[in-house]
């Protein structure tokens, strides 16, 4: 071997010299669904959110990667009146990516056009508390409330939230300009859609010059593409069972991260046999959330005992409640007066924890003596049938909004629980602002629903996601649906 | 000729009123209300009705029936209820691929099928047809989907020569859209070779005992000059039959291949839309779609007569 090429220093400079060279700045991200728009303001679908989500659009508030709301366009804010006063101070120097300003004007015009009448936003609930919003100045805003609210900046922090302005905003279905770090370039309908640096974004600039979403529904498609080099990152990746071969690939890894995905086998609460307590009991004995984590979700998800998120710490682990048991649930059977066995429908949404999670769960039901019958059905129909008309038994679907256990408080909600005690509980909880007494509330509110056995709790959605292995700064967990790229960069 | 033209041109409008008619139908019987899928779970029972209204679902059947074929007749196709944009260009943008897709997997598998049928039916009985009988046979029964997999894990994955899907754009270049086809268009093509190569074969076969070829070969042809010159000629009516149903099924029916290499495609869009129930969409592809297979058929109706002066002279 010959020492002259082995010299530390020229190795060094070769590396140096080498990774100035090769430092990308662009990035290819897979997402298995095209957003019909790109609108967060007006479309429900999660996959609006996820291109637009701080990289082109941004609310007063924001969502960190660990789910705490943080101040985005307002750098501040002081709560007046025992809470039912907001005045917000707004960042100087913010511009839309058309060049104009963004000032108080933008706020209201954003916040009075998701609250309007005709206002076709899909969380206009989050708006609902709110009276008015009065501009102070261009950098201050104040936002007067019904009645003290804890969850305003919190709401504020939603992708429904962002702020528009009043020139584009008619056409931010085709043609979004925000405040974000990124500007929108073009959309290939089907294909990609690509976004470049703004460079007259007000915050930390980001690293990424260029960034593509890529749209890729087929599974096995998926993996292809993150093979070959197609896509440099899967946040959602949609083949769980290839996840292992990929984890055990030097080029790529693998993020296992949680969402905000409650995945529930929904009763309905209102309809014999299920208005009956004991059966929903018995139902929840039947279910064993291994077998179908395992089964259904290739061992990725956390079990959960109760409407909440296990990575919040307001979290009670109460899965010994409504533990597998399955004598227990024949007993239970047998008392309401079914001995001698039932049928339930099961309708199941297109995913695949649903459709895979629904054979398993038919499977533990015949058991213990309950009978399903399976039907499958695509989002439209399931929205048609089951969450607008009630016409169930049982459902399997994951609620994937975060923070979202005030469901069960209105009674007209599908699964039709209906408990005056929780809703007065949900109440109190919307008007109460220290932060102690708050976790108490919702820690009562997960007991009386695991007590109830409103639903079947399964497990909290896992997030895995792909990602090539020198790509750093993606949200390891998804407190809401978004692909933030503002801290992303290669390292090589 | 101008008779035949005219009775073929009657059939193919009546028949598109008729597909108007059931398609708009069909799909306005299928459950679920496109503004409630857009506005999802947490959506208010004001904001669904405020958005029905903006896309004008509010209005009764028959109305917006008639709304829609007037538009058509003007080239007016409306606009798609999630994308917000007018179906005649998401349609044109996605044409762009599926269009030269199918002429691409169309020309290879005609370059394939010509010769091997014809080779194999002038080889009749020998080692050479056998050969080629064995190979249409594994053509036929291996799905598309598992060939373009495999030609995935090998080209794309392994020698890294393709990416293993997604459409360049044509902005970006001829040679680099038709590099991205490649892929899809050979796996689309093996399958509709192999059947058209059968198909060409046992036609040839068929007029190869035809008196004509017999007086054609006593005027002194060889063997091979009679088969070129007049079995061929004879032989290519069901060979363009079969030439335009597959372009038929290439144009709409690529959608499997399209999921495979993700390319946006009209399959994928139609499947998109019933998804999303994006029902104008779906209606309005789905119409043209039916014109463009009516339209086919009746170019090839068209070119039987210009193969077969026959068919041109026929009178009622």
């Amino acid at each position: 071997m010959n020492y002259r090429y082995c010299n530390p220093t020229l190795l060094l400079l070769m590396c140096v010299a080498g990774s100035a060279l090769a430092a990308r700045t662009d990035i290819t991200v897979g997402m298995v669904l095209e957003p019909p728009n790109l609108d967060p303001t007006g479309g429900a679908a999660a996959a609006i959110d996820e291109v637009v989500y701080a990289n082109i659009f941004e609310g007063l508030t924001r969502f960190g990667p660990d789910g705490s709301v943080r101040p985005a366009l307002a750098d501040g804010w002081e709560i007046e009146d025992e809470g039912v006063r907001y005045v917000f101070s707004l960042h100087p120097d913010v511009t839309f990516h058309d060049g104009s300003d963004f000032t108080a004007d933008d706020v209201k015009f954003s916040i009075d056009r998701a609250m309007a009448e005709g206002s076709t936003n899909a969380q206009k609930g989050l708006f609902a508390n709110i009276d008015n919003v009065e501009i102070i100045n261009p950098e201050k805003v104040a936002i007067n409330l019904k009645q003290a609210d804890g969850n305003l900046l919190f709401n504020l922090a939603w992708g429904d939230a962002v702020m528009l302005d009043e020139a584009s905003a008619g056409d931010a279905a085709t043609n979004p300009i925000g405040t974000g770090p990124f500007r929108f370039d073009k959309w290939v309908q089907g294909d990609r859609i690509e976004m470049v640096r703004y460079d007259d974004y007000w915050g930390k600039p980001v690293k990424l010059d260029k960034a593509v979403f890529k749209f890729i529904s087929e599974p096995t498609a998926a993996y292809s593409a993150i093979l070959a080099g197609d896509v440099d990152a899967f946040p959602n990746y949609p083949a769980p069972e290839n996840l292992a071969q990929l984890d055990a690939d030097p080029r790529f890894s693998v993020v296992l991260g949680s969402t905000e995905g409650e995945t529930i086998l929904a009763m309905n609460n209102a309809v014999p046999p299920l208005d009956d307590i004991r059966v929903r009991q018995a139902v929840a004995h039947a279910i064993n959330r291994d077998e179908i984590i395992d089964g259904a979700m290739y061992g990725y998800g956390t079990p959960i005992g109760t409407h909440f998120a296990p990575h919040n710490p307001a979290y009670l682990d109460l899965t010994s409640k409504n533990a597998h048991d399955p004598d227990a649930a024949r007993a239970l059977l047998k008392e309401a007066g079914h001995e001698t066995g039932l049928s339930l429908s099961l309708k199941l949404p297109p995913p695949a924890y649903a459709r895979r999670g629904g054979e398993i769960i038919a499977a533990q039901l015949r058991d213990v003596g309950i009978a399903t019958e399976i039907e499958n059905l695509e989002w439209a129909q399931w929205l048609e049938q089951v969450f607008k008309a009630k016409d169930f038994n049982l459902t399997i679907v994951s609620h994937t909004e975060p923070m979202d256990i005030g469901i069960y408080a209105n009674p007209d909600y599908y699964f039709q629980y209906d408990n005056p005690e929780l809703q007065a509980l949900m109440t109190d909880f919307g008007s109460e602002t220290d932060p102690e007494k708050r976790t108490g509330m919702l820690q009562q509110a997960q007991q009386m629903i695991a007590d109830d056995h409103v639903n079947g709790f399964l497990f909290q959605l896992a997030k895995t996601g792909v990602a090539a292995s020198k790509l750093k700064g993606l949200w390891e967990n998804s407190p809401t649906q978004a692909n933030d790229l503002t801290a992303v960069y290669w390292d090589e | 000729m101008l008779h035949y033209l005219f009775r073929r041109s009657v059939a193919l409008l009546a028949t598109l009123v008729v597909a108007s008619l059931i398609v708009f139908l069909v799909i306005e019987v299928v459950p679920g209300d496109p503004a409630s899928y857009m506005l999802g779970m947490n959506a208010q029972p004001d904001t669904v009705a405020a958005l029905r209204a903006e896309l004008g679902l509010d209005q009764s059947r028959t109305l917006r029936y008639l709304h829609w074929v007037s538009g058509m007749l003007h080239g007016d196709f409306g606009r798609s209820y999630t994308y917000r944009t007018p179906v005649a260009d998401m349609v044109a943008d996605r044409l762009w691929v599926s269009l030269p897709l199918a002429i691409y997997a169309l020309t290879l598998s005609t370059l394939i099928a010509f010769p091997a049928g014809i080779w194999a039916a002038s080889r009749r009985g020998r080692l050479a047809d056998s050969a080629v009988m064995g190979f249409t046979q594994l053509g036929i029964a291996v799905p598309n989907f598992w060939f373009a997999l495999l030609l995935v894990m090998l080209f794309a994955i392994q020698l890294g020569w393709f990416s293993a899907g997604g459409f360049a754009g044509w902005d970006s270049g001829v040679l680099a859209s038709l590099k991205s086809l490649t892929l899809p268009a050979v796996s689309l093509a093996l399958p509709q070779a192999a059947i058209l190569t059968r198909v060409m074969r046992s036609s040839l076969l068929d007029v190869l005992h035809d008196d004509f070829m017999r007086t054609a070969r006593a005027k002194g042809l060889s063997a091979r000059q009679a088969l070129l010159r007049h079995a061929l000629r004879n032989a290519m009516i069901p060979v363009l039959t079969i030439m335009g149903l597959q372009f038929s099924f290439l144009i709409a029916g690529a959608i499997i291949i399209e999921n495979v290499f993700f390319l946006p495609g009209l399959g994928r869009l139609i499947f998109q839309s019933i998804a999303q129930r994006d029902l104008i969409v779906v209606e309005s592809v789905v119409m043209l779609l039916v014109f463009a297979v009516v339209m086919v058929t009746f170019l090839v109706d068209v070119a039987y007569a210009w193969v077969d002066p026959r068919l041109r002279h026929q009178r009622r």
